[in-house]
């Protein structure tokens, strides 16, 4: 518990009796999980999947208007409250402790946290340089991740349970002429996630890490160039659940990009300084 | 004041709530924890050993109070039997204290590691319910910290409406900070215990009524796999206290070293591995082979002396006992029902859980009788504790089966436990409480609570 909770609005999205979960028991159990980017793309589409699958999911977006869409969607086709809206935007970093605190008191507990939320801005030309859009990609991907991950590393290291899942991306294995802050943000995330693993495991909590390859979202509709082997969200969104179901460290989505980037983590410098993507 | 984000089961494993765990040490701090969750937009539950088998001491996210440092025995005179006791001492330290000095707790719950705070919040009965009551019927007095930072002072003559419903309360009213109990006078550290067989529910039920009266505790074990003209076959345990004199040696069956249970089996093998070797027994095979097999020992009527201890604790005999049900752990379902239904409600109860293949691994009855506590489970009749073991393919379906015992429980005109059930609905806790009684509950809940800060899972769950 945190005295930062102070700073933080108490009503995001105000409670009614509809927005009640239905209680837990030993025969009708509920894992709990937080999506912070919950709103559009891979996101939206895990939020449907966990609620299906029977969990009491937290959404969390800045885009309040989607995000209730998407809550009222998913409750209706479980036919029951799995889902509760929080607007919130990622950058406002001194609303999260509060905020955690809020929706794992709402939620009853936390088994999973999915940190979604990303944006990539690429540069458009490799002569381009754009500061505020690096910045913007920074302090969103990956400060906006530390500052949800700490604070949930913090509770499931003591609590001993738990299961952390962070989004990285093909794009941070190696740092490529295309887009050097999306690259920069993603790798971040990557050494972030394996340094709460190494910190973790011991207390008994899981953290994966997610490598999607290109995945039919809004954010590929931006993308510059060829976007090959580009799979439909709800694939992504299989491995991803797939993924936290065996508790593994680390994937590629579609798997085969495991192969495809082994290549490419291996390509000297030498020859890397000459290729165009 | 320390608040530790931890992770909290309930007793048989089947339901876990990560909490703020916060240890107060006296009423001081229960009022500062109230104030921290008051200024976070918290709830607080207090929990004592986490003995209940449902969500009673569970707050998931919430606050949870930690009661177990409060643990002293604050005044004991063995010439009245008086004992005044912090909520956290638990019946094992209370026994332990005035067994040697010929005292016995009036009322003890089948296992002694429960605490007195929780004890009176759940309102416990013991196998002598039927002639002692429940344990809240020896409490004199006690003292308590609403969430208000109020402090109270109850009995039966002061504040009655609050000492009635504080006790058999579940937590949700107060927090008891000390608690003054009336001991029972004993005369030897042995009981005397008459075991006999019966051999179908009927003779059952009938052993219990027809036992009850000429004896201070009667419990009955039932064979739950047995069906047709055997169904609800058994065997009663009937015991009494040895009067002034019946025991040639009283100062040596009293000491602490006759009673205290063995950590070894036959004084080798420790009993604290022993789960492990009944897990492979916990499915229904093995189950059932466990129970006819009692059942068969069982046959023979004998009677036999017995300390105190060893009657009373049968939960604690093989410790961790609840980890033989496997990763899903168990729940417990015990329902309560009046003397002219109890038959012909548990017949329909046995044959379904039979019908559908979930049949219950231990059955347990005890003959009951009714009392003036608000949220009082009892009637004048009988009980039926079931334990089912929970297993991730038939969720599903135990859930359902407990929904239509449920029906049949409240139309024999039965009532629920809740240091048990874990299932029942806010309609059925409505049910059999009645409308009447939860609006008085609700009532005093906004006096002592007007900020709505003492929630448990439990509360929520029936109340919420």
């Amino acid at each position: 518990m945190s005295d930062s909770s102070k700073s933080f609005d108490k009503t995001p999205s105000a409670r009614t009796s509809q927005d009640k979960l239905a209680p837990a028991t030993p025969l009708n159990p509920r894992h709990r999980a937080i999506v912070v980017g919950a709103s559009v793309g891979m996101g939206a589409a895990l939020s449907k999947k966990l609620a299906k699958e029977g969990y009491a999911v937290a959404l969390v977006a800045r885009q309040k208007d989607k995000l209730n869409t998407l809550c009222a969607e998913i409750n209706q086709s479980v036919g029951e409250t799995r889902a509760l809206a929080y607007p919130h935007d990622v950058t406002n970093y001194k609303e999260v402790p509060g905020l955690l605190q809020k929706i794992v008191a709402d939620l009853g507990g936390l088994d999973a946290f999915i940190f979604m939320a990303g944006i990539n801005y690429p540069p458009g030309g490799n002569d381009k340089y754009n500061f505020e859009n690096d910045r913007q990609m920074v302090e969103i991907n990956l400060i906006g991740a530390m500052a949800w991950l700490n604070p949930v590393a913090e509770m499931f290291q003591s609590a001993k349970a738990g299961q952390i899942v962070g989004i990285g991306s093909v794009a941070g294995d190696r740092g490529r002429v295309g887009n050097p802050g999306y690259n920069t943000s993603k790798a971040g995330v990557h050494t972030y996630l394996e340094a709460l693993r190494n910190r973790l495991t011991r207390h008994g909590v899981n953290v994966l890490t997610v490598k999607p390859g290109f995945v039919k979202t809004e954010m590929l509709k931006a993308a510059v160039g060829p976007t090959p082997f580009a799979i439909p969200v709800e694939k992504a969104v299989d491995d991803i659940y797939k993924a936290m179901q065996k508790r593994k460290q680390s994937i590629y989505t579609p798997f085969f990009w495991g192969y495809i980037m082994f290549v490419i983590r291996h390509i000297p410098s030498f020859v890397f300084r000459r290729l165009s993507f | 004041m320390r608040t530790t984000f931890t992770q909290l089961e309930n007793f048989g494993h089947s339901l876990d709530a990560p909490a703020y765990l916060i240890k107060p040490r006296g009423t001081e701090e229960i009022y500062s924890a109230f104030k921290l969750a008051k200024q976070n937009e918290l709830t607080v539950t207090a929990r004592g050993a986490g003995r209940s088998y449902n969500d009673a001491a569970l707050n998931g996210g919430g606050i949870v109070l930690d009661m177990t440092a409060m643990d002293q025995i604050l005044e004991w005179d063995p010439a009245t039997g008086l004992v005044r006791c912090e909520p956290g001492v638990t019946l094992e330290k209370l026994w332990q204290k005035v067994e040697p000095e010929g005292w016995w707790p009036p009322v003890v719950s089948g296992t002694m590691r429960t605490t007195l705070g929780g004890c009176l919040s759940a309102n416990i009965h013991g196998k002598n319910n039927f002639k002692m009551g429940t344990i809240g019927e020896h409490v004199l007095e006690f003292t308590a910290t609403l969430p208000t930072g109020a402090e109270v002072t109850c009995s039966p003559k002061k504040n009655a409406d609050l000492f009635y419903a504080m006790i058999s309360g579940y937590g949700m009213l107060g927090i008891f900070t000390s608690i003054t109990l009336q001991m029972k006078r004993i005369y030897s550290g042995l009981l005397v215990v008459d075991a006999l067989p019966v051999q179908n529910l009927n003779r059952h039920l009938t052993a219990l009524y027809d036992g009850a009266p000429h004896n201070d505790y009667i419990v009955g074990w039932m064979e739950t796999f047995a069906g047709g003209s055997g169904l609800g076959r058994g065997q009663i345990h009937a015991a009494r206290y040895l009067h002034e004199g019946e025991d040639p040696n009283p100062q040596e069956t009293m000491k602490l070293k006759n009673q205290i249970l063995p950590p070894r089996i036959f004084g080798v093998f420790p009993k604290g591995l022993l789960h492990y070797f009944m897990r492979p027994f916990a499915n229904n095979l093995g189950w059932r082979m466990v129970n006819i097999a009692k059942y068969i020992v069982s046959l023979p009527k004998h009677t036999f002396r017995q300390p105190h201890a060893a009657f009373h604790f049968l939960l604690d005999y093989v410790p961790n006992w609840e980890l033989s049900y496997g990763r899903d752990g168990l729940i417990q379902y015990q329902s309560f029902l009046p003397k002219e239904t109890a038959e012909a409600a548990w017949t329909e109860v046995l044959k379904l859980s039979q019908k559908r293949g979930m049949p219950s691994y231990l059955g347990v009855t005890k003959r009951h009788r009714p009392d003036k506590f608000l949220l009082t489970h009892s009637v004048d009749g009988f009980s039926l504790a079931l334990d089912f073991k929970v297993k991730n393919s038939t969720r599903a379906k135990m859930s359902a089966m407990l929904q239509e015992f449920d029906k049949i429980i409240i139309a024999h005109g039965g009532r629920f436990y809740f240091a048990k059930n874990s299932e029942t609905t806010a309609e059925t806790a409505l049910a059999f409480y009645g409308e009447e009684t939860v609006k008085k509950f609700k009532q005093l809940k906004k006096r002592c609570d007007p900020n709505e800060l003492l929630e448990s899972d439990l509360y929520r769950r029936i109340f919420g």
